[in-house]
């Protein structure tokens, strides 16, 4: 370890429930409780929900990347019949302030354009009428008058824009957000020493998770406190309620906010900050509460989360036998017209930049680029996505140039299994792992040796099939210092240091046990964890336990399922939550019973004394506890009820070095993957068809085998999107070309290999509770990385190597005629 | 606007409402009908939520005007189950995981009921193809296979004898 990371020091584990237990729940494929309302058609989705008296909203946007906004004329809109109102970006700031920016500095952004628009899809005025159909022929019938200005379209032009062309003129003289340089440890000496630097320019194109639903918002607004009731797909409800306040001018006493399920995000839908305060503020102009859902069109345009954006000149520093030594990039990301969550993606990248390689130092310059396209926000990966691939594809690149096997060379250079906890040249850990036996899994379950022979010889037989190894990493359970820790020492911004989540437990009269989550369902398994976990701690049956969500009003620490963290910390906040609530029906039963606490046990739904048949069932002393005080002792510790909150903080984290010599722990349950995939490439067409595919994950102690298999599967599949069709693409005015399903191509099930392998190994985690880690991204974490393996294993002849994703078979087809062979 | 009186059969009930020649049969369904489960995803004809049995034959609610549907019979999600006993389609589903978020769901779940209505053992490859029109975004397909596969196996089964 490099003696610039000596000052990070690993607190003790705070892991209670020890991993290897026998346990009854936890490890069960169990049947999704959350399912039944879903297959009877009663999800109750954003859309699906009806306020009184509500009306409708549609927008008018921007049809230029930049411009000026000269004049708005909503005369005729006005007029229409049914249109109760219309209003600019000018009428709503004189009811909302500018959305909330976590970058630092901020750059100002409001939910509808003042002045001035930045990007294609910006709004520039909206409609609120009886209903929607209404709202948007009014739409059509707003006139506005714009003076077109430089687009900035180019990742790398972008960056020296002077005068009309500056995005933000009041905020910034030109169109670089940031740009900071780090070295973690001795990268200069390392590179000094090396006696091979691979080095190759890497390009990561911009797309979107597009969930299948879209994002939308009910806002009420009461004249009786003057606050708001808000029906919201975000994520946030519970995390920042403040700051949503901040931005409608209220107090957050009178926000309330409402759980709603979400219909798939993927980073989507965590903040969602334009939508809330645009429909609130319409809400408040108009009167009378407003419904406004995103349409596909809109969604693509102008929402708040496009993915990242790169482009990386990176490096690989290697002795001649192969040992990895050092990292070094500079990469400028194109964040679009706003910088929303400042440069964290960049920020996450830096938990596993070195991946599952021993490699002794890292630096980076990173600079930020605005330009005129719709903001970035989280998607499934923020950011370590791109670095997992750029890395991968600098160890390819590293065994060709050294004409190594390029599974030895990963091999040669893997973190062993007694080296865990293990700290990267950033100062964060991976907390355990056993590489070497994933890798071994994946190359048994898809028979890597035979494939390799194969299609070695259908390649001489003329056929293009090649086979791709990624081994990567999945790093889970955030620490929010990655938010910052890249920002600039003289403007850090928020600081924060918490990422908890909190539970509320109460046991009824009869012995059924409520659970409050504080953060909302997205497509994972809240409620299916919960009641796991929750059946083992009670020692009940799930049908015992019910779960429900809180509004803002009652809830508290609540992040949400981002960044692989819910099943990790929910699963904490309900230990902690069952350990407290234990400790009462013990102290009531052992006084029931007459029996020593010490003696006590929960045993099928009872508390027993150890070791005897004498026991009670919890619905027997909840029946007690709530309706029988005189048979307790009058004492405090003894009063009615059964309840008790709960707040589960991140297991292992530390600061960031105050000069950022390591960035500290902060996304320490770091899972393994190893992907492979067989491909044919057809030269003629470009097109890609996976023959055959393997991943294998360890995340951990698993949970629920079937739900964590599904989002492998589902990630998975998100990844061969991500890789091989998914693209956002602008002409050089900034138009985006194919804002829509049928040209921005997502995989059908026909694009799913048929007979895609998945497997797990299970190295639990040191720090959280039963050992488990998250396990939502990692499928779009390794994907990109084997199918690029194999396609440039499969196109050898032609000398093709994917360098951008994604390589689209039109893309591919121009590299392979580029060729000349 | 004008507006048209149409007469429907949904879900087994005569259903009657006054629509304008534009209204969608998505949006008459969701808000004129209260029939919120069939969802819309895209609204231009490419994801599939919207997906409901017409006539037998699945077809997209979004790219289709109510007045077209006047004198239909419609399935949607909300006629699929027996009151509270799931149909077999649904239980497997469930049983295989066939949903994450379940916004799709309802247009998987009569994209499979079109099929098996017609094709009672479909190959894996006729079952792609029945849901190639439905995009979802969580699964990554391979459990909806499974789940029309089983749902397949379940509704061939000869119904269990009623008890003595």
């Amino acid at each position: 370890m490099s003696s610039h990371l000596e000052t990070n020091i690993l607190p003790p584990s705070r892991q209670r429930e020890l991993p290897g237990q026998p346990r009854k729940w936890i490890g069960q494929s169990m049947k999704r409780v959350e399912d039944r309302r879903f297959l009877l058609g009663k999800g109750n989705y954003i859309d699906d929900h009806v306020v009184p008296h509500m009306a409708h909203a549609a927008t008018v946007r921007s049809p230029h990347a930049h411009a000026r906004i000269v004049s708005i004329d909503t005369t005729k809109a006005k007029a229409l019949p049914g249109v109760i109102g219309v209003y600019t970006g000018a009428d709503l700031a004189t009811v909302v302030d500018p959305c909330p920016s976590f970058a630092s500095p901020p750059v100002t952004q409001r939910a509808m354009a003042i002045d001035k628009v930045r990007h294609v899809g910006e709004v520039v005025a909206a409609i609120v009428a009886v209903d929607r159909y209404v709202a948007e022929d009014a739409a059509e019938l707003v006139e506005v008058e714009y003076e077109v200005l430089p687009a900035n379209v180019d990742i790398e032009t972008s960056l020296e824009a002077t005068g009309d062309a500056v995005i933000h003129p009041a905020d910034r003289a030109g169109n670089k957000a940031h740009d900071e340089s780090f070295k973690f440890g001795p990268v200069d000496e390392d590179f000094a020493r090396a006696d091979h630097i691979v080095k190759r320019r890497l390009r990561w194109k911009r797309s979107s998770a597009q969930a299948i639903e879209t994002c939308g918002c009910i806002s009420e607004y009461s004249i009786v406190d003057g606050g708001y009731t808000i029906h919201c797909n975000t994520n946030f409800s519970n995390f920042i309620p403040f700051v949503i306040a901040g931005s409608l001018r209220i107090s957050p006493t009178v926000l309330r906010m409402q759980p709603i399920t979400t219909g798939g995000s993927f980073g989507s839908k965590v903040f969602i900050h334009k939508i809330v305060i645009l429909t609130s503020g319409l809400a408040r102009l108009a009167g009378q509460p407003v419904k406004y859902i995103e349409d596909r069109l809109e969604h693509f345009t102008n929402s708040d989360s496009h993915g990242s954006d790169r482009l990386y000149d990176a490096e690989l520093a290697l002795a001649k036998d192969g040992t990895m030594l050092s990292l070094r990039f500079d990469v400028i990301d194109d964040y679009g017209a706003y910088l929303q969550f400042g440069v964290g993606t960049h920020g996450n990248a830096m938990a596993q930049v070195t991946g599952p390689y021993r490699i002794g130092s890292f630096g980076m310059r990173l600079r930020a680029a605005l330009t005129n396209k719709c903001q970035q926000g989280p998607y499934r990966g923020f950011g370590s996505e791109v670095t997992n691939w750029v890395l991968e594809r600098l160890v390819d690149a590293a065994a060709e140039e050294l004409r190594m096997d390029p599974v030895e060379l990963r091999l040669q250079n893997m973190i062993q299994p007694d080296q865990f906890p293990y700290m990267i040249p950033t100062g964060n850990i991976y907390d355990s792992g056993n590489f070497q036996q994933v890798y071994k899994q994946a190359a048994e379950l898809i028979d890597l040796t035979a494939w390799r022979k194969k299609a070695a010889d259908l390649r001489v037989q003329g056929r293009c099939v090649g086979v791709g190894v990624a081994t990567c990493q999945e790093r889970s359970v955030y620490g929010p210092t990655e938010w910052w820790s890249l920002n600039n020492l003289a403007t850090p911004g928020f600081t924060l240091t918490s990422t908890p989540e909190g539970i509320s437990l109460r046991i009824d009269p009869v012995g059924k046990i409520f659970a409050t989550l504080h953060s909302v369902f997205i497509g994972n398994s809240p409620e299916t964890i919960v009641t796991q976990v929750l059946a083992e701690q009670f020692t009940v049956a799930p049908s015992d336990i019910v779960v429900s969500y809180s509004d803002t009003h009652s809830g508290f620490n609540g992040v949400g399922p981002q960044g692989s963290r819910f099943t990790a910390m929910i699963t904490g906040a309900c230990v902690s939550a069952s350990h407290k609530i234990q400790i009462k029906l013990k102290r009531l039963a052992g006084h029931l019973l007459e029996a020593s606490e010490g003696d006590l046990e929960l045993r099928d739904g009872a508390v027993a004394v150890k070791g005897t048949d004498r026991k009670m069932s919890i619905g027997d002393i909840a029946m007690q506890a709530n309706f029988f005080r005189l048979n307790f002792p009058d004492k405090p510790e003894f009063d009615s009820g059964l309840e008790t909150t709960a707040v589960y903080d991140h297991p292992i984290s530390t600061l960031p070095h105050p000069e950022r010599k390591h960035l500290g722990v902060f996304y320490p349950m770091v899972g393994h993957i190893c992907h492979i995939a067989v491909v044919e490439v057809d030269p003629a067409t470009g097109k890609v068809a996976i023959l055959d595919y393997a991943a294998v994950h360890d995340n951990g102690t698993i949970m629920n085998p079937k739900t964590l298999a599904g989002q492998v599967l589902g990630g998975t599949a998100n990844g061969i999107g991500t890789t091989l069709s998914e693209e956002f693409i602008y002409d050089d005015e900034g138009q985006f070309i194919n804002p829509n399903f049928a040209e921005f191509a997502m995989p059908s099930a026909w694009e799913m290999p048929a007979n895609l392998k998945i497997g797990h190994v299970e190295t639990p985690s040191p720090y959280t509770e039963y050992g488990v880690k998250g396990g939502g991204e990692g499928g779009r974490l390794g994907a990109p990385s084997a199918l690029s393996s194999a396609i440039d294993d499969a196109l050898q002849r032609y000398g093709v190597k994917v360098q951008q994703i994604p390589v689209r078979p039109s893309t591919l087809r121009a590299m392979i005629r580029a060729s000349g062979k | 606007m004008t507006t048209h009186a149409i007469t429907l059969n949904v879900n087994g009930r005569q259903r009657e409402a006054t629509v304008p020649a534009r209204l969608l049969l998505s949006d008459c369904l969701r808000h004129t009908l209260g029939l919120p489960g069939t969802h819309v995803g895209c609204e231009h004809g490419v994801c599939g939520a919207c997906t409901v049995v017409m006539d037998g034959r699945a077809v997209r609610s979004c790219l289709t005007f109510a007045v077209q549907a006047d004198g239909s019979r419609l399935t949607t999600i909300e006629g699929l189950a027996n009151g509270a006993q799931l149909h077999p389609i649904q239980e497997a589903f469930w049983e295989e995981h066939g949903l994450q978020c379940g916004f799709c769901t309802p247009g998987m779940l009569m994209a499979a009921h079109e099929l098996l209505s017609h094709n009672p053992d479909p190959s894996d490859d006729e079952i792609r193809e029945a849901i190639s029109g439905n995009l979802c975004r969580c699964t990554g397909y391979t459990y909806i296979v499974n789940a029309i596969r089983s749902a397949a196996a379940k509704l061939r089964a000869p119904a269990p004898a009623s008890a003595a």
